[in-house]
């Protein structure tokens, strides 16, 4: 895999990179892990949400890389200052799941679905319609980006690795 | 509400010496089960960004055996059980003398292997529970236990999701309870994750004042 670096995204974060670099986040469970990338210009960025709308926030300073509406308007801005066209942007998501069987906190029931939903909302209004994605389930989700191919792989502990 | 970031000393202390209560009873429930000498470690009391949370955990993708009990009433919060696979198996081997006993059986998880590990982590995190609600002396309503084998990070990021709309870090207790005799060591990491919302209700049920 080439000289480049792994570039890491943490929880509720986004980061952005040009080929030969990738970019990988760890441990989706609910969460979701939103990648937008302009293939030919071989720049990517990947945010990892927690939550499906900014509106949620109960807090006076809102992380906005935490919520999908919020995290999705950034990382579009923050591509396009780094030499993506909007109009070349594509989409690939992995993650919300529901990682336990339950219905305890009642707003908080099939988070993963509505992050589903809401990341696929937001990028709509940018008319980007993903290309591929991997959602849902229970299991968690290792995933790494790679600008130069436009590859995205999956790694689960039960099902081993896939590409999409 | 107490913001995480500025807890006092004595704030710090109250928490550390709940991880060391709840952790306490439930290394006796272990030792009782394995018939071992169990050790504890001293409870560290954290507050973490989200952004280093699943890392702190010591990887987020490591696959683990994770317990969880969601606690409402008074103090609403989740406590966590997590143990590494093959440490959970050891475990569940010694309290059964079954040295067969797995969890993950072909890449899937083992239907016997599982049920006895739920029973086990179940006393185990009950203990710890039940500790932490004598201590208190406040009202706690603990959930039926929850099991999932899988990344650290997404069994964890559950209860971060919970609190996520009120703050971006993560107050931890956290305490190991661990078996180091043997060929295989065990060691269990409990960790508490209470409600920002439950601060003030915690520290008032202790006699100290929220802001220290």
């Amino acid at each position: 895999m080439g000289d480049g670096k792994l570039v890491k995204v943490g929880i509720a974060d986004l980061k952005i990179v040009k080929s030969p670099d990738r970019i990988k986040t760890s441990g989706l469970g609910s969460c979701i892990g939103v990648v937008l990338y302009d293939l030919s210009k071989q720049v990517a960025g990947l945010a990892h949400i927690m939550l499906p709308d900014s509106s949620l926030a109960r807090q006076a300073n809102k992380n906005e890389y935490k919520y999908a509406d919020t995290a999705i308007d950034k990382l579009i801005e923050k591509l396009c200052s780094n030499g993506a066209r909007k109009y070349a942007l594509k989409a690939k998501l992995a993650g919300g799941a529901q990682m336990f069987e339950f219905a305890s906190n009642h707003d908080l029931i099939r988070i993963g679905a509505r992050n589903v939903q809401a990341v696929q909302k937001k990028l709509s209004e940018h008319n980007i319609i993903p290309e591929a994605m991997d959602v849902g389930g229970n299991c968690g989700r290792t995933i790494e980006f790679d600008p130069a191919t436009g590859t995205l792989t999956i790694r689960t502990v039960y099902e081993g690795e896939s590409i999409i | 509400m107490v913001e995480n970031n500025f807890l006092t000393d004595i704030q710090l202390d109250v928490l550390r010496e709940i991880g060391n209560i709840g952790a306490g009873h439930a290394a006796a429930s272990m030792s009782a089960l394995m018939n071992k000498k169990i050790d504890m470690r001293v409870p560290i009391v954290t507050i973490v960004p989200f952004v280093d949370v699943l890392e702190w955990v010591g990887g987020l993708d490591r696959p683990v055996a994770g317990m969880m009990i969601h606690i409402s009433g008074d103090l609403p919060g989740t406590i966590y059980f997590m143990l590494n696979i093959d440490e959970d198996e050891t475990l569940v081997r010694c309290m059964t003398d079954r040295p067969k006993v797995q969890l993950v059986d072909n890449g899937k998880p083992d239907r016997f292997g599982v049920s006895l590990f739920k029973e086990t982590d179940n006393i185990l995190a009950a203990s710890y529970f039940t500790a932490l609600a004598d201590f208190t002396g406040l009202q706690l309503q603990p959930s039926v236990p929850y099991l999932q084998i899988d990344m650290a990070g997404a069994i964890l990021s559950h209860s971060l999701i919970e609190v996520s709309q009120m703050t971006d870090h993560a107050l931890i207790i956290d305490t190991a309870i661990s078996y180091s005799g043997g060929d295989n060591p065990v060691r269990g990491g409990f960790l508490f994750l209470p409600h920002p919302d439950a601060f003030s209700t915690l520290f008032q049920s202790v006699g100290i004042e929220e802001d220290g």
